[in-house]
């Protein structure tokens, strides 16, 4: 039995975004090597919406397929929004993640909060939602 | 995605596992069906199937330079590593409790000393230098009144590199400990000799060199007292109790005799395959070091770690091509953990995720090669392209 689900598959092999916005207004970076996978995010707003969400993702299939589902989740949304999306949903997307892939490789949320923190503390600006809900690692699920 | 069939189908993981060659599949069919009786029993069945254990263990001493009797039968390389490491330290203890294991044996070995130290053994874990080998000076220097048992692995089956065992065994046999050497990865493969060696036992397995799994062996020296792991009955001498897995000792035996017969001529075209490998990619693919030792390495074993990207990313990708690769990367291992021989070579942990482990066999030809050194050039690219870290290299580097 194949370890990852199809949606798994298919965001690895044919990953979303994937890519840096050089005039990024928001970066946020995820994870260290070390644990095996790092993930950055960059993002474009405009008028309080994420116009572009790209990434950069050093890690294994779950990790690529994480990132790729999360700026495609992320895309379009108003950054309120976009702090809805956490990694328990992320992983319902993908059809499930495998359990011990669930901690380590589901960091793409997390990613994406530090680059809207990141637009936020540029700016000046409090977002809701941004400070409330801290990068607790949620419970894994089994796939 | 992954439904598009692949051009060509390439197994390069023969250290998981070999297939079994077609002359030891027929020599072990009959034991299923037509000779099937148990080796214990008295009558014809049972006499035809003694017969057959004992000419496999004849053959098996004779891959390994050892006498029949000196064969105990397992159901794998884990069980006969067990085996060695805790009969062995059980069978001494009344001479001390000290024994001395390297930083990158197979986790059957280290997780059953950790499990006599837990008992009240003691345990020191001797390091290895970049190329993975143990330093035989390292070894004596450790070496204690109360040393009973060493147990270094001949070959490794992440990095190939092959130990000084006859050096080590000099400085254990002045100390009057006994030395114990996992040679699963290397018997079948390269030419093994236990008095050679200068080992006192000795682990191999049959899925390493074209037998079926759920054999293998541990060679002990005669007269060297070994506490069985299971109680039982009397077979294996008592030491290995358990009605006897005959098709597969069948199996094991003809594997062994094949091993022996044909090991030169393997170890040329495996050796040169290996070349040719490991040439290609490292020409084709910049950024990616070769692991392990260049010359004092398994034939038919290449391995490397190729930077800025994480194996089982690259593993998978490979698979999409039809080609089947292990590595030591933290996210290939149930325990996400990365290689602990890569981390004793000390690699740094960024890099050994990029692990990518090749290990080739009698199957394999010039295509095989040619087709791998086509193909996973661009998935390295492809992977470097998503990679944060690439980035940041690329941007210090225009500085």
């Amino acid at each position: 039995m194949p370890m990852y689900s199809e949606k798994v598959m298919d965001h690895f092999m044919n990953p979303r975004n994937v890519g840096e916005i050089k005039d990024a207004d928001g970066i946020g970076e995820e994870g260290n090597p070390i644990c095996g996978d790092m993930m950055t995010f960059y993002i474009k707003v405009k008028d309080n919406r994420l116009e572009d969400v790209k990434f950069q993702t050093f890690g294994c299939g779950a990790a690529v397929a994480v990132s790729s589902m999360v700026s495609e989740m992320a895309k379009g949304k108003t950054l309120e929004e976009a702090l809805e999306i956490t990694p328990s949903l992320v992983a319902q997307e993908l059809e499930g993640l495998p359990k011990n892939k669930y901690h380590c490789s589901n960091l793409g949320a997390q990613a994406l909060r530090k680059a809207i923190r990141d637009y936020a503390q540029k700016k000046g600006i409090k977002i809701e939602g941004l400070e409330e809900k801290g990068e607790e690692h949620e419970e894994g699920e089994e796939s | 995605m992954g439904t598009a069939k692949p051009e060509r189908r390439v197994y390069l993981d023969y250290v998981a596992t070999t297939p079994v060659l077609p002359e030891v599949l027929e020599a072990m069919l009959p034991y299923f069906r037509e000779v099937y009786g148990n080796p214990q029993s008295l009558h014809s069945w049972g006499d035809e199937a003694r017969e057959v254990i004992e000419k496999a263990r004849a053959q098996v001493a004779g891959l390994v330079g050892g006498s029949p009797e000196e064969i105990v039968f397992t159901s794998s390389g884990s069980e006969a590593n067990n085996l060695a490491v805790k009969g062995l330290a059980q069978g001494q203890i009344a001479k001390g409790k000290h024994i001395i294991v390297s930083a990158v044996e197979h986790f059957s070995v280290l997780n059953a000393v950790r499990t006599l130290e837990k008992a009240g053994f003691e345990l020191t874990v001797v390091p290895v230098d970049k190329y993975g080998l143990v330093d035989p000076d390292e070894v004596a220097r450790n070496i204690r009144k109360d040393t009973i048992l060493v147990s270094v692995m001949h070959a490794n089956g992440e990095v190939g590199t092959i130990q000084p065992i006859a050096e080590i065994s000099k400085r254990v046999k002045e100390a009057g400990a006994l030395l114990h050497t996992d040679a699963v990865a290397s018997t079948g493969n390269i030419p093994v000799n236990v008095n050679e060696l200068g080992v006192d036992a000795l682990s191999l397995a049959a899925n390493q060199f074209y037998g079926p799994k759920g054999a293998a062996a541990l060679w002990v020296r005669k007269r060297i007292r070994l506490i069985p792991l299971m109680d039982g009955g009397v077979q294996e001498g008592g030491r290995r109790p358990g009605t006897e897995n005959v098709p597969a000792i069948v199996g094991l035996g003809k594997a062994a005799e094949l091993a022996i017969r044909d090991m030169p001529s393997r170890m040329e075209k495996l050796s040169q395959l290996r070349d040719k490998l490991i040439n290609g990619l490292l020409t084709a693919i910049d950024h990616t070091i070769l692991t392990g030792h260049l010359t004092q390495r398994l034939p038919h074993h290449a391995s490397f770690c190729v930077e800025f990207i994480e194996g089982e990313a690259m593993l998978l990708l490979l698979n999409i091509q039809g080609i089947a690769v292990s590595s030591g990367s933290a996210c290939t291992s149930r325990a996400l953990k990365a290689s602990h021989v890569l981390i004793a070579m000390g690699i740094p942990h960024e890099i050994a995720q990029g692990s990518l482990l090749f290990s080739l066999g009698v199957d394999n030809n010039e295509a095989d090669i040619d087709y791998v050194v086509e193909k996973l050039p661009p998935i390295v690219d492809r992977l470097r392209q998503m990679s944060p870290l690439y980035a940041k290299f690329i941007k210090e580097k225009r500085g």
